[in-house]
C-alpha cells in the first residue's frame, strides 16, 4: 500500500516542481530581394531531444504553485488592490481556474452533504415503517442509483434533462420557454449537478441509517410513548440521538466522496460552467499531445492538502480513541 | 380524545410514506425509462413532440416496422465492438478482485491481531488514502508509466486499481477480523499450530462472509472505475466505462446516441443482477464499521 500510493503522491509532488521545457528557438536570418529579416523558428529536433533527455522538464521550484492557474497570489493581490467592493474582489478571484474549481467543489460538498443526511434519515424512517413485504424490494430499488457506475448514472439523467429528453422537455413546457436549457446557464448547471449528487449518494446514507434504526432500543421507545410522546417527538428525542455516531460516520464518508466529484462533470459535459478540482487535473493530463504534468501535479498536491484538512478532526478523534483503548 | 391525539400521528405517517414513494419513483424511474427507451429509435427516445412517442414507439414502428428494435444493441455490441471492451473489463475486474482480496485478507488479519502503534498509523493512512481523489494518484502514475513504456496495457491498470482498492479492503477486512474472536486462533496455536496454520485452518473457514462482502465492493470499484481506466488504457484496450465515454465523443453528431444508450443499459444489467443476489451482503458491507460507531 505504501509502495503503490505513497510513491505516486511523491511522484506527483516531484512532477509539480517542474514545468515543461520551452521550445528551442532558432534565430535565423532570411535574406531575400527585399532586404534581410530575422525570423525565429522552433528547432523541432532539438526540442524533442531535450524533452527526451529529461522528461520531467526543467526545474521550476514552487513556481507552478504560484502561477495563474493555481494559487495565483499575484493575481489575488492585484484583484484585492484593484477592486473596491468585496464582491468585485470575489468575482475576480473566482475567475481564476483554481479558485473557481475550489468554489464549485466546496459548494457541491456543502450543499449535497446536509441534504443527503436529512433526506436519507427521513426515508430510512419511512421505510422502517413499511410492512415487511415491501421493505426488501424498496431497499433493492433504493440501492440502484448508488451502485450504478457514476458515469452511467449521470448519463442516464443527462439524457433525460436534455432539451429533447423527457424531463428537459417537461421543464420547457412548464416554464413555457422552448429555448430553456439546463446546460446553458451556470446556475442551472450547478443545480443539475447537485441534484444528481443527491440522487447518487442518498442511498448510502439511507442504508446506513436504516441499519441503525434496527438497533434502536424498543424499551426506550415504548417508555417514551407511555410518557405521552408523539411519534414526531419520539423521532427527534429518541431515535436521532441514538443515531448520532452513524451521522458522524456518514458525514465523513459523504465529505470524502463529494470532495472528489468528477464523473458527472464529464458526462453532463458541464465543464464550461462547473469545474471541480479533480476535473482540472484530468484536463491538464488530457491536454492533447503535451500533458501538463507539472500543473496536474501541483493541483493534486493542493487537493491532497485540502483532503487532509477536511479529515483532521476525524483523525484527531481517532487518535484519542486509540490512546484511550491502550490505557 | 383519541381523535385529537391521532391526527398528528396519521399526518406524520402519511408524510413519510409519500416521501418514500416519491423517492422510490425518483430512484427507479430513470432506469426504467432508459431501459424502455433503449429498444426505440433516437427520434422516440428524444421525443420532443410528444412524450407518449417514447412509450408506444411511434417512430420506431414507422422506421423498423415493429415497436421494439434491437438496433441500438446491434450497433453497440457488433458494429462498435463493445464485446471487446466487455471482455477487457472482465479481465481487469477479475484480477483486481482476486489480487486485492489476497493482500487485503493477509494485511487485514495482521493488523487486526497486532496491537502495535504502527497498526494505528497504517489504518489512519488507509483512511486518508481512501479519501484521496483517484485522479491525484493517477497524475503521479502517468509520467513514470510513459517513461517505462508500460502505459496502455491491462496489467498496469490492474496494478493501479489494486493499489487504489487496498486501503478500502484492508480497512474493511480489518474491522471484520476484529469481530472474529482472538481465542480461536490462540487456542489453535496452543494446540500446536503455527501462526500461519492457525490462519489457514481456523480463520480461513470462517472468514468467507467478510471476504465476499469486501469482494463485492472491490468488484464495484473496479467495474465502475472511469478515472483510472480512461487515463491509463490505450484505445484498443479500453474497458466498458471509458468506451461509453468515447462513444459519446464520436457519436453525438452521427445520430448514434442509441448505441450509447444500449451500451449503458448493458453495463447496468450486471449490477442489477449483483444487487438482486447479494443485497444482504451489500447492505452489511455499507454499514460495516458504521454500526459499531
Amino acid at each position: 500500500m505504501i509502495l503503490f500510493i505513497a510513491i505516486p503522491i511523491g511522484s506527483a509532488f516531484v512532477q509539480s516542481l517542474f514545468i515543461q521545457h520551452d521550445q528551442v528557438l532558432v534565430l535565423s536570418k532570411n535574406c531575400g530581394p527585399f532586404g534581410c529579416r530575422e525570423t525565429t523558428s522552433v528547432d523541432i529536433e532539438a526540442t524533442k531531444e531535450l524533452r527526451q533527455d529529461s522528461p520531467l522538464g526543467k526545474f521550476n521550484g514552487i513556481g507552478t504553485y504560484l502561477n495563474r492557474s493555481h494559487l495565483a497570489f499575484a493575481e489575488v493581490g492585484n484583484a484585492w488592490a484593484v477592486s473596491r467592493t468585496f464582491s468585485g474582489f470575489l468575482k475576480e478571484v473566482l475567475d481564476l481556474p483554481f479558485y473557481g474549481a475550489l468554489m464549485f467543489t466546496l459548494t457541491y460538498t456543502a450543499v449535497v452533504t446536509p441534504l443527503v443526511l436529512l433526506l436519507g434519515l427521513a426515508i430510512a424512517i419511512g421505510v422502517n415503517g413499511l410492512p415487511n413485504i415491501i421493505k426488501g424490494p424498496s431497499i433493492f430499488v433504493s440501492l440502484l442509483p448508488f451502485l450504478v457506475t457514476p458515469l452511467v448514472g449521470s448519463l442516464i439523467l443527462f439524457w433525460m434533462v436534455d432539451g429533447d429528453g423527457i424531463i428537459g422537455a417537461t421543464i420547457q413546457l412548464i416554464f413555457n420557454d422552448p429555448d430553456l436549457s439546463l446546460k446553458a446557464s451556470t446556475g442551472l448547471t450547478w443545480t443539475m449537478l447537485i441534484v444528481y449528487g443527491i440522487w447518487h449518494t442518498l442511498p448510502f446514507s439511507f442504508i446506513v441509517f436504516y441499519a441503525g434504526l434496527q438497533t434502536v432500543p424498543v424499551d426506550t421507545l415504548e417508555a417514551a410513548e407511555i410518557d405521552g410522546a408523539t411519534k414526531w417527538q419520539c423521532t427527534v428525542y429518541v431515535v436521532v440521538p441514538h443515531l448520532v455516531p452513524l451521522i458522524t460516520f456518514v458525514t465523513l464518508m459523504l465529505l470524502m466522496d463529494n470532495f472528489r466529484v468528477f464523473e458527472p462533470i464529464v458526462s453532463f459535459s458541464a465543464e464550461a460552467h462547473a469545474r471541480s478540482l479533480s476535473w482540472i487535473i484530468f484536463n491538464d493530463l488530457r491536454e492533447s499531445g503535451n500533458p501538463l504534468y507539472g500543473s496536474a501535479g501541483a493541483t493534486s498536491i493542493l487537493t491532497i492538502i485540502g483532503v487532509i484538512f477536511l479529515l483532521t478532526p476525524v483523525l484527531i478523534r481517532n487518535w484519542r480513541d486509540f490512546k484511550l483503548r491502550r490505557l | 380524545m383519541t381523535r385529537t391525539a391521532r391526527t398528528p400521528i396519521k399526518f406524520f405517517s402519511v408524510l413519510s410514506f409519500s416521501l418514500v414513494a416519491l423517492w422510490l419513483l425518483i430512484a427507479a424511474f430513470p432506469f426504467l425509462w432508459t431501459f424502455w427507451g433503449s429498444f426505440k429509435v433516437q427520434s422516440d427516445f428524444f421525443s420532443k413532440a410528444d412524450w407518449m412517442y417514447a412509450l408506444w414507439g411511434t417512430n420506431t414502428a414507422r422506421e423498423t416496422g415493429n415497436a421494439f428494435t434491437g438496433s441500438g444493441y446491434y450497433g453497440a455490441w457488433i458494429i462498435e465492438g463493445f464485446w471487446k471492451n466487455f471482455l477487457n473489463s472482465g479481465i481487469v475486474v477479475f484480477f483486481t478482485v482476486i489480487i486485492s482480496l489476497t493482500f487485503g485478507t493477509l494485511g487485514g488479519y495482521a493488523l487486526a491481531r497486532s496491537g502495535f502503534r504502527y497498526a494505528f498509523w497504517i489504518l489512519m493512512a488507509a483512511l486518508v488514502f481512501r479519501a484521496m481523489p483517484h485522479i491525484t494518484l493517477v497524475s503521479g502514475y502517468l509520467l513514470p508509466f510513459f517513461e517505462w513504456n508500460i502505459w496502455g496495457y491491462l496489467p498496469t491498470t490492474i496494478i493501479v486499481l489494486v493499489a487504489m482498492n487496498q486501503p478500502f479492503t484492508i480497512w474493511m477486512l480489518h474491522s471484520f477480523f476484529l469481530n472474529v474472536p482472538k481465542d480461536m486462533d490462540e487456542s489453535a496455536m496452543i494446540d500446536g499450530c503455527t501462526r500461519f496454520e492457525a490462519f489457514r485452518y481456523v480463520i480461513v473457514p470462517v472468514m468467507w462472509p467478510g471476504v465476499i462482502t469486501t469482494g463485492l465492493f472491490s468488484f464495484l470499484l473496479a467495474y465502475n472505475d472511469f478515472t483510472v481506466t480512461v487515463m491509463l488504457l490505450s484505445e484498443e484496450n479500453e474497458t466498458i466505462i471509458p468506451a461509453i465515454n468515447s462513444f459519446l465523443g464520436t457519436t453525438q453528431v452521427e445520430g448514434k446516441v442509441m448505441y450509447a444508450v444500449a451500451a449503458v443499459v448493458s453495463v447496468t444489467a450486471p449490477i442489477l443482477v449483483l444487487i438482486l443476489f447479494f443485497q444482504r451482503q451489500i447492505v452489511s458491507g455499507l454499514t460495516a464499521g458504521a454500526v459499531k460507531g
